[in-house]
């Protein structure tokens, strides 16, 4: 008898560790950054001027959350 | 003048992150198929591409025409996040290996990897199942990344017979490349690809999540180009100030 589990959980683990590679690996601030930004658009579309608001806000977050993941990987190869 | 009026920019972004995002997948697959081919022969290399690229074709063929049925906002929201997400990750990559602080991928040394490993493997009676299986898995993996943007690029943007159509013309060109260069894979500025997509990306994805969230654009399409320069001024800012942190910290070190 082999240990090995059932092909159809073997296929769904490996779809869910595609999934989780693919959106999260080894930059999970970028996926909190991306849910943040859908979070605070939606919450300014409950206020007045959120077409303009959000429209400066999306590609500037955009970039802060980029300049943030950069300054861990700096900070990560300092300390190797 | 007729051609140049009638493609909306948003076609041309999309025609643009689907190309360049293909090559960059592709290449990685060839280096793969290249050292099976090489070392274990070249018909369970064919049979393994052919194979991927079947299911691959399967994948699109199945999913694309069924995501149309998902309300546009929804879709647009969703692959807007994805894409966001995922061109972050690749901007950052190849903004880290632009200024040295990340080694550039390698595909002589990719190459030289599967050699060594399938050397090792030694040989197998009747078909040979290890370089099937090694050429399957480089080309369905790679390619897995290339369906999902042909999946959610086209379908958010109405246009998955463009960019399924798109994405095999650059199947096809780099296979040919493949076949003139050999096992050259080394000199395809693939950093400087992997840059260009990832600002498209983030550029379909910053459009897209703002639609999805019912943001009106100024100018419609056209924002995106506006949007793709922005990333690509703000890619390149980085990428000079983290060169010259890596060569003030250098500097450091020397002395």
């Amino acid at each position: 008898m082999s240990d090995r589990p059932p092909l159809v959980l073997r296929l769904i683990r490996g779809f869910g560790r595609f999934w989780w590679d693919f959106l999260v690996g080894d930059t999970p601030e970028l996926f909190v950054a991306a849910l943040v930004i859908i979070g605070v658009i939606a919450l300014l579309s409950e206020r007045g001027h959120f077409n303009t608001a959000a429209i400066v806000v999306l590609p500037v977050f955009a970039t802060l959350a980029l300049a943030a993941s950069l300054v861990r990987a700096v900070r990560l190869s300092r300390r190797k | 003048m007729f051609v140049a009026t009638s493609v909306s920019s948003g076609t041309f972004v999309l025609v643009g992150a689907v190309f360049l995002a293909s090559c960059v997948e592709m290449v990685e697959a060839l280096t793969i198929v290249l050292a099976v081919g090489h070392t274990r022969g070249w018909r369970s290399a064919f049979e393994g591409t052919g194979a991927a690229l079947l299911v691959l074709t399967a994948l699109v063929a199945a999913f694309g025409p069924a995501l149309v049925h998902v309300p546009l906002s929804v879709l647009r929201l969703v692959v807007g996040g994805v894409l966001l997400i995922f061109g972050m990750q690749w901007l950052r990559k190849s903004i880290l290996r632009a200024s040295g602080l990340k080694a550039k991928h390698d595909e002589d040394a990719i190459y030289e990897e599967s050699v060594a490993t399938l050397r090792a493997a030694g040989s197998t009676p009747g078909r040979d199942r290890i370089a099937f299986v090694m050429a399957f898995k480089g080309v369905f993996l790679e390619g897995l990344e290339v369906v999902i943007l042909v999946i959610t690029l086209g379908t958010s943007a109405h246009q998955l017979g463009l960019a399924s159509v798109v994405a095999a013309v650059a199947v096809v060109l780099v296979a040919l490349c493949g076949v003139v260069v050999a096992k050259q894979l080394s000199s395809v500025p693939e950093n400087l690809l992997k840059m260009s997509v990832g600002v498209l990306l983030v550029t379909y994805g910053t459009f897209w999540t703002g639609e999805g969230l019912k943001v009106r654009w100024p100018g419609g399409d056209s924002m995106l180009l506006g949007l793709a320069a922005i990333y690509a001024v703000v890619t390149w800012l980085f990428v000079l100030s983290l060169r010259r942190e890596t060569s003030a910290q250098t500097q450091r070190t020397n002395a």
